[in-house]
């Protein structure tokens, strides 16, 4: 066993192992605590991936923002964190078989795949890849619309949130 | 080396966690909080295919910024949506939100 | 040169810069707001002056323009480009826009009531009712601040930016972008008392028809660009094989070439942003706004936009023009800008609201630019822009200020049913407000074209000159249209100015601050001097010391297939000038002299019952109402609702629920009752359908997850089948 396969499977551990607790801790807070941590883990996973870009915008967008505004939101409608209700709807033993099943299948299909155990390539993924990354997004060869449109939709997506998270006031009652 | 297959389990895996997430838990934020999970095992997903498969090209790292845009709008738009449903009805449970049934 | 190419970048910012600053900062503070608004107009200006001068004194101007580009929307293999330039059009353009908009900003400290304490019940919205105050022990009613007065500096900012970019464009997309900005602007502003229905209305009625006119001029615009490739005037309008070649192809409308179908559809484009005739129904409404909003949109800004725009595009009107022979855009805009001159110059004299005279006198004044275009007289036309706007500034301020003394007259009495703008309530304001008088005296006289030292007479003169050149069908409607101009205007000074009050309110009518009639001054000078940078070489006596410095500077912006030298003078159309500018104040003054009331215009019994037309504006608005908008409502009412969606959607459903029944009827009498009754018996046939029913309405529980479940299992059923398949 090499080294770098003992810190993908901490890794792989510390990503899976976080994933459960958020999936079934009954305190929301803690659930979203352990979704940080699971999120880490992802970066880490990223930096063996030398996708290093990544792993930095993991952590900024991904722990900085999402994670944080979720925490947010939790504190907001604390009353309903529910300690005392139990965490599960009535179909949670269906859901746990179709999870098994969506992991098991998804990883059964892939195995057929001839790629499936390839290794890495030795490849430049340093600042080059970066670099390139950026003309892509925002050359009208690239993907310059998509990028636009992904804007488009973010400012869309705020307008929305703001919306229907203002107070509905007295008259429109 | 690590090879491909390792981080495509670990990404199926992660997604089948996120799905029970998504299907089993009451409270809605919860919920979000599985779908993140299945994003990030996308995320995962993509990101392993690129280096592995077209280290090269940036085509795989353009969809990882598409599904980073869709999960900062989703999370937007649906905690907001949870506020404004919690402030209205005065429940964040997916299953006490059912006026849909029958 | 590369610092004139900077400034010129700099000039639209400050406007928008204003806007920005004051819709995100200052906009609590009325003081700031306008110190920022006006600082910003006032920089502007500064540096248009400079680099109107600067352009005055280059060589060669019209070859080398000011201005640089740059690379702006990628497109596949090139960019767009966008840039600014200053050619000898746009530094004349520049000029005037410069100074009116500096003249409306400072003019509108005054109008919105700077200074006057807030009012006892203004609400945003409406405009202010005035203020009590107590002063020494009784109290009396003074005017009242505006309570939007933030609000209106930001927008006229903006609309400044719009009109600075749109004459600084060096290509039409540019020149676009500003359109549409000031239409933008044209609306907020002419529902700036939003708290008004009439407001209300205007705003969108001004938005929509000019709308109108707005596609088409886009889709000008994009047959221009998948026919050239690029919009930029430079290689368009100078470049004599591209219009050669858009000239000579077909474009298969009515026989018309390329350049003469996109000539026609940017001028419908000015049709509806300058309120030709059949577009013009927005521009008397638009008179709710503000007073110093009549002026930007009538003088400053909006429609001077429009006849900017089609003598910015003219070479690419005139292509193809054989020697004398018009071409298709030119007849169009011959015919439309002469029709509408008379026309709209009609319905002025039978308006009683003097902001209304005022506006319909501009489309009359417009419609001769257009016409004047038209003919090819290119100069002319721009001369006549630039006065007009000098003038109709002066005059739009002007009758700002009658209103607002008008108004101080009716706080005075608390009279509030007397209208200020009604000009038959006014009556001999000359001693109550000279300064006020005085000025709009200056600005009557330059609209209706008073001989020798008024800047529009020297326009007027050499529209008439180029007609009577050109074409005697435009001479005429024109001549008839300045004649009638000059009875119209001198209607209004002498209602409004001469005589005796006609009411208690017009007797306490007081002149406006300095504010208000500073601006005023200013443009007074402009309308008398401008007028002499034009004068004719050519003209007897005067034009021995003149160089005719405007045709030469202009004219050599043209290409040089364009150019054409002065008219030789001819005595007929000075003559007719004289003889309808002199006829017309003259015949004003003397029939209006002594009216006392709107009932007894002496106009009613001259013309009968063609004064209710012209006074109901030949009954366009009804016109419309009855052939698109009713139209309309009858289309959405009758077809879509009641025949579409009653009687086709619904009559289906209907139809398919009552075969359904009626099948159901069928299997009922013949299968159900005879067979299923009979031979299963009820307990049977009614128990286990109803268990089915029992245990599939679990699936609907109204949860989302377990419809999700659901398609799950779907989703990796169906992946299972097709792997098992697959292999």
């Amino acid at each position: 066993m090499e080294p770098i396969q003992i810190v993908f499977l901490i890794g792989a551990a510390l990503v899976l192992g976080s994933a459960v607790m958020v999936v079934t801790r009954r305190n929301l807070i803690h659930a979203a605590l352990f979704l940080i941590l699971t999120l880490s883990g992802v970066a880490m996973i990223f930096v063996l991936l030398e996708a290093f870009y990544w792993a930095v915008i993991q952590v900024v967008v991904y722990i900085g923002a999402i994670a944080i505004l979720i925490i947010m939101a939790i504190m907001v409608t604390r009353n309903v964190t529910g300690d005392t209700v139990k965490p599960f709807n009535n179909m949670a033993v269906w859901a746990a078989m179709l999870s098994v099943v969506a992991s098991g299948s998804l990883i059964w299909a892939l195995s057929y795949w001839p790629a499936f155990d390839q290794t890495a390539p030795v490849a430049d993924t340093g600042e080059y890849v970066i670099r390139l990354l950026g003309l892509e997004l925002f050359s009208a060869e690239g993907y310059l619309i998509p990028t636009m449109i992904a804007s488009v939709l973010l400012l869309a997506a705020l307008i929305a949130a703001i919306k229907s998270a203002f107070p509905i006031s007295q008259e429109e009652e | 080396m690590i090879p491909l297959s390792w981080y495509l389990i670990l990404a199926a895996l992660l997604f089948g966690i996120g799905l029970f997430g998504v299907l089993a838990r009451k409270n809605v934020i919860a919920i979000l909080l599985g779908i993140e999970l299945m994003l990030n095992a996308v995320n995962i997903n993509l990101l392993a295919f690129w280096r592995y498969l077209t280290p090269g090209d940036v085509t795989a790292q353009i969809f990882t910024v598409m599904v980073f845009v869709v999960a900062a709008a989703e999370v937007a738009v649906g905690l907001a949506l949870v506020i404004s449903v919690w402030r209205k009805r005065d429940t964040a449970y997916a299953d006490e939100l059912d006026m849909l049934k029958w | 040169m590369e610092m004139t190419n900077l400034l010129i970048w700099l000039l639209p910012v400050p406007p928008l810069l204003a806007f920005f600053i004051i819709v995100l900062f200052a906009n609590r503070s009325n003081k700031a707001s306008w110190m920022i608004g006006v600082g910003a107009a006032a920089l502007s200006f500064l540096g248009s002056m400079v680099v109107f001068f600067q352009a005055v004194g280059a060589e060669h101007l019209g070859e080398h323009p000011f201005g640089s580009r740059l690379d702006w929307l990628p497109l596949n293999g090139a960019h767009f480009q966008i840039g600014l330039m200053v050619d000898p059009l746009s530094a004349i353009a520049i000029f005037f826009v410069a100074i009116t908009v500096f003249m409306i900003f400072i003019y509108s400290v005054g109008y919105h009531n700077w200074g006057q304490p807030k009012g006892d019940d203004d609400i945003p919205g409406l405009p202010p009712h005035g203020a009590t105050v107590v002063e020494h022990g009784h109290e009396h009613v003074v005017p009242s601040i505006e309570p939007m007065f933030a609000r209106f500096f930001a927008f006229i900012g903006l609309f400044a930016f719009g009109m600075f970019t749109l004459v600084l464009a060096d290509n039409l997309l540019l020149l676009f972008i500003g359109w549409e900005i000031m239409g933008l602007c044209s609306y907020l502003l002419i529902g700036f008392w939003y708290g008004k229905p009439s407001a209300r209305a205007a705003m969108i009625k001004a938005f929509i028809t000019t709308r109108v006119g707005d596609v088409f001029m886009l889709l000008g615009i994009a047959l221009l660009y998948t026919s050239t490739g690029t919009l930029s005037f430079r290689a368009i309008l100078f470049d004599e094989q591209v219009l050669q070649a858009l000239a000579s192809t077909d474009s298969g409308f009515f026989g018309l070439s390329v350049a003469g179908l996109t000539g026609i559809l940017l001028f419908i484009g000015t049709i509806g942003k300058s309120a030709q005739f059949p577009l013009h129904v927005w521009l008397p409404d638009a008179m709710e706004g503000p007073t110093p909003v009549s002026a930007m949109i009538h003088a400053a800004a909006m429609v001077s936009a429009g006849v900017y725009m089609v003598i910015r595009m003219f070479p690419l009107m005139a292509a193809g023009m054989e020697h004398g022979h018009l071409t298709p855009p030119m007849y169009a805009m011959a015919l439309i800008g002469s029709v509408t001159a008379l026309f709209a110059a009609t319905i002025a004299l039978a308006q009683n609201d003097v902001k209304r005279v005022l506006a319909y006198s501009t489309i009359s004044q417009l419609g001769y630019m257009v016409a004047a275009l038209g003919i090819g007289a290119y100069v002319a036309a721009t001369f006549h822009l630039v006065t007009h706007a000098f003038f109709k500034a002066l005059l739009f301020l002007g009758s700002g200020s009658v209103i607002h003394g008008m108004e101080h007259g009716v706080l005075h009495t608390g009279d509030h049913h007397v209208d200020p703008q009604n000009m038959y309530n006014m009556g001999g304001l000359k001693d109550k407000m000279p300064r006020t008088f005085w000025t709009f005296l200056i600005g009557g006289f330059a609209l209706s074209g008073f001989p020798v030292v008024t800047a529009g007479f020297w326009s007027k003169d050499e529209i008439l000159a180029d007609a009577w050149a050109h074409s005697q069908f435009v001479f005429w409607v024109l001549a008839i249209a300045a004649f009638l101009t000059a009875f119209y205007t001198m209607r209004q000074i002498t209602l409004t100015f001469l005589g005796k009050p006609r009411t208690k309110e017009a007797e306490h009518a007081h002149e406006t601050n300095l504010w208000m009639t500073g601006p005023l001054m200013v443009l007074a000078v402009l309308a008398i001097g401008f007028g002499w940078v034009g004068i004719p070489e050519s003209f007897p006596g005067l034009g021995n010391y003149s160089n005719n410095w405007l045709h030469h500077f202009l004219g050599h912006g043209l290409p040089e297939w364009l150019y054409t030298e002065a008219l030789e003078f001819s005595w007929f159309p000075l003559i007719a000038s004289l003889v309808v500018a002199l006829g017309g104040l003259g015949l004003g003054y003397a029939v209006y002299k002594d009216v006392p009331s709107a009932e007894e215009d002496p106009l009613k019994k001259v013309l009968g019952g063609f004064h209710t037309w012209l006074e109901n504006k030949y009954y366009f608005d009804e016109a419309y109402d009855f052939l698109f908008i009713q139209p309309a409502k009858w289309f959405s009412e009758k077809v879509v609702f009641q025949l579409m969606d009653r009687k086709l959607i619904d009559g289906f459903l209907h139809l398919v629920a009552r075969v359904t029944y009626w099948l159901g009827g069928i299997f009922r009498n013949y299968f159900d009752i005879p067979v299923v009754n009979r031979l299963i018996g009820d307990t049977l046939g009614g128990a286990v359908p109803q268990w089915f029913g029992k245990q599939l309405r679990k699936v609907q529980t109204g949860a989302i997850q377990t419809y999700m479940i659901l398609a799950m299992v779907v989703a990796f059923g169906g992946l299972f089948v097709f792997m098992i398949t697959m292999r």
